[in-house]
C-alpha cells in the first residue's frame, strides 16, 4: 500500500506530471509537490508525486558505499591498497 | 541520472560490504523493529535476515495500514457499502479484509457498488461522473497516504463536488512508536523507521520521540542496500552507546519532510485518538476530518458509530502486529489461514507479516 516507486517526469500538463515507470507512461498529480520539472526523478504514491529524489545525496551515499566495498575487497585480496588510496 | 535508479541499491558488492560491516560491528544482541509493511516485504523478498549475524533480530511491527485497521472500522466500511445510495471507492488492499461478518469483496459479490481506485482523485472523478450517487472514499493509510486523501477533499471542494466524502481511518506513526515502547512485555532495542512516511513528515518529526526514548533509530529506504545501511547505522549507534536519529534514506527524505503535503494534511485533518488492532486505543494517533470540512466527512454525513467487536476467533494478528508472535506460532497459520483463504488481515494484505512469511519464508530462511 505504501509502495512508492521512483519515476522520471517526462512531461508536464495542466498541473499534472506525465511519468515514465519502466517504459509505461502514467499521469500523476503535482498537488503535493511544489516546483516539479521535466527530468526530475520523483517518488509517486497513490497517484501523487510526494518527493523529488536528491541526486547529489544519492551519489554521495553510493560513492561512500563503493569506497568501503573497495577497501573490503582490498583487504580480502591480501591487503593491497585499492585504487585511489 | 543513473544514481536514482533502484538497481544500484541492489548491487551485490555493496550488499556484501554492508553485511560484512554489520557482522564486524555487532557484538551484543539487538532487537530492531520495522514499522512499515513495505520494509517487511522487502526484508523477506531479499532474504535480509539470512545476511545478518545471530545477534540481530528483526521484528515486524504494526507497519501494514490495512492490518492495523480495527475490525469495527472494517465493519463501518461494510455498513457504508450496504447502503443502496452509496458507491464505495477504495484501494484494492482493503477488499478482502474480513470484518466481523463479511468483507467488501463479499458485499460486492452480492450487489454492493464497491470500486477499486488507484488514487483518491479517481474517487472524486467517480463522484463527478455519478452525480446521483454518494461516493465515499475509504481513507486508510499512514502519513504517506493521508495527504493524498486530503488533497482529494480540497480538489472536490474546488470543483464544487458535493456527493464526495471520506471515511477517515488514517493513522500516524510517531504515536504508535511511543505506544510500542510502552509495552511492558516486549523488548525493542531500536527502530528502523519507515521511508515513505518519513518522506512526508521528515526526520524532524521523530525528534520528540527520540529525545524521550533515546533508542537507536534510522530512516530506511526499501532496497537491500538501503535496509542494510540503516541496520549498520543502528548497530554502530548501539555498539558505541551513542543512540541517534539517523537518516539513511537521504536521497528521498528531507529534514523537514514535504511541507506542501504537511500543509494539505493539516488543513483537512486534525489528530484524533485511534484504535489499532493489537495495540488498542493510542492517543492522538489517528486523523479525523476537521469540523470546517464536515461536509466531506462520511462518518458525520452518514452518522456512523463504531462498536468495538472482537478479533476473528483464533487469529493472532494482534500479537503478530506487536511482534509477540511470529506467523507459525498462530495455530491457524498455513492450515485454516492461507493467502487464498485468509482469516486475518495480516494474511490478506500483501504487506501483512503472515502473507510475507507465507510467500517468502522457505526461500529466505528468515524467522
Ligand atoms: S496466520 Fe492468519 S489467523 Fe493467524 S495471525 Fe496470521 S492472519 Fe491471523
Amino acid at each position: 500500500m505504501c509502495l512508492a516507486i521512483p519515476s522520471r517526469i517526462v512531461d508536464l500538463r495542466d498541473g499534472k506530471a506525465v511519468i515514465d515507470v519502466d517504459g509505461v507512461r502514467r499521469e500523476c498529480s503535482l498537488l503535493l509537490l511544489e516546483d516539479a520539472a521535466v527530468g526530475d526523478w520523483v517518488i509517486v504514491h497513490a497517484g501523487f508525486a510526494i518527493s523529488r529524489l536528491d541526486e547529489e545525496a544519492a551519489r554521495e551515499t553510493l560513492a561512500l558505499l563503493r569506497e568501503a566495498a573497495a577497501r573490503l575487497e582490498g583487504r580480502r585480496s591480501g591487503g593491497e591498497t585499492p585504487p585511489g588510496e | 541520472m543513473v544514481t536514482r535508479r533502484n538497481d544500484e541499491y541492489r548491487d551485490a558488492t555493496l550488499v556484501g560490504e554492508l553485511a560484512a560491516r554489520i557482522r564486524r560491528l555487532s557484538r551484543r544482541p539487538l532487537r530492531i523493529m520495522e514499522v512499515c509493511g513495505t520494509h517487511t516485504v522487502s526484508i523477506f523478498r531479499h532474504g535480509i535476515r539470512s545476511l545478518l549475524p545471530e545477534t540481530i533480530t528483526l521484528l515486524s511491527g504494526p507497519g501494514c495500514p490495512v492490518c492495523v485497521t480495527d475490525t469495527a472500522e472494517i465493519d463501518a466500511c461494510i455498513a457504508l457499502a450496504r447502503r443502496p445510495e452509496i458507491l464505495v471507492a477504495t484501494f484494492g488492499d482493503l477488499l478482502r479484509v474480513p470484518g466481523s461478518r463479511s468483507s467488501l469483496e463479499r458485499e460486492r459479490a452480492s450487489g454492493a457498488d464497491v470500486r477499486v481506485v488507484y488514487s483518491a482523485l479517481d474517487a472524486v472523478e467517480l463522484a463527478r461522473r455519478h452525480p446521483g450517487r454518494e461516493v465515499v472514499f475509504l481513507g486508510i493509510g499512514f502519513e504517506t497516504t493521508a495527504p493524498t486523501v486530503a488533497a482529494a477533499v480540497l480538489a472536490a471542494h474546488r470543483s464544487g463536488i458535493e456527493n464526495f466524502s471520506v471515511l477517515c481511518l488514517h493513522k500516524t506513526v510517531p504515536p504508535a512508536l511511543e505506544a510500542l515502547t510502552a509495552l511492558g512485555d516486549l523488548r525493542i532495542d531500536a527502530f528502523l523507521l519507515p521511508g515513505h512516511v518519513s518522506v512526508v513528515i521528515g526526520r524532524r518529526a521523530y525528534l520528540p520521540f527520540f529525545e524521550r526514548t533515546r533508542l537507536p533509530c534510522a530512516i530506511a529506504g526499501f532496497e537491500p542496500v538501503d535496509i542494510l545501511q540503516a541496520v549498520a547505522a543502528i548497530v554502530g549507534q548501539a555498539e558505541n552507546g551513542k543512540p541517534a536519529l539517523e537518516n539513511a534514506y537521504r536521497r528521498a527524505v528531507a529534514e523537514e519532510g514535504n511541507p506542501a503535503a504537511q500543509r494539505v494534511l493539516a488543513q483537512v485533518f486534525a489528530p484524533a485518538d485511534a484504535r489499532w488492532r493489537g495495540l488498542g486505543v493510542i492517543p492522538a494517533s489517528g486523523l479525523a476530518v476537521r469540523a470546517a470540512w464536515a461536509a466531506f466527512d462520511a462518518a458525520r454525513r452518514f452518522s456512523l458509530t463504531a462498536t468495538p467487536v472482537p478479533e476473528p476467533r483464533g487469529c493472532s494478528c494482534g500479537e503478530i502486529l506487536t511482534a509477540r508472535k511470529t506467523p507459525p506460532e498462530c495455530p491457524l497459520y498455513g492450515s485454516r489461514c492461507t493467502p487464498g483463504d485468509p482469516v486475518g488481515p495480516c494474511m490478506v494484505s500483501s504487506e501483512g507479516t503472515c502473507a510475507a512469511y507465507f510467500r517468502y519464508h522457505d526461500a529466505s530462511a528468515g524467522g
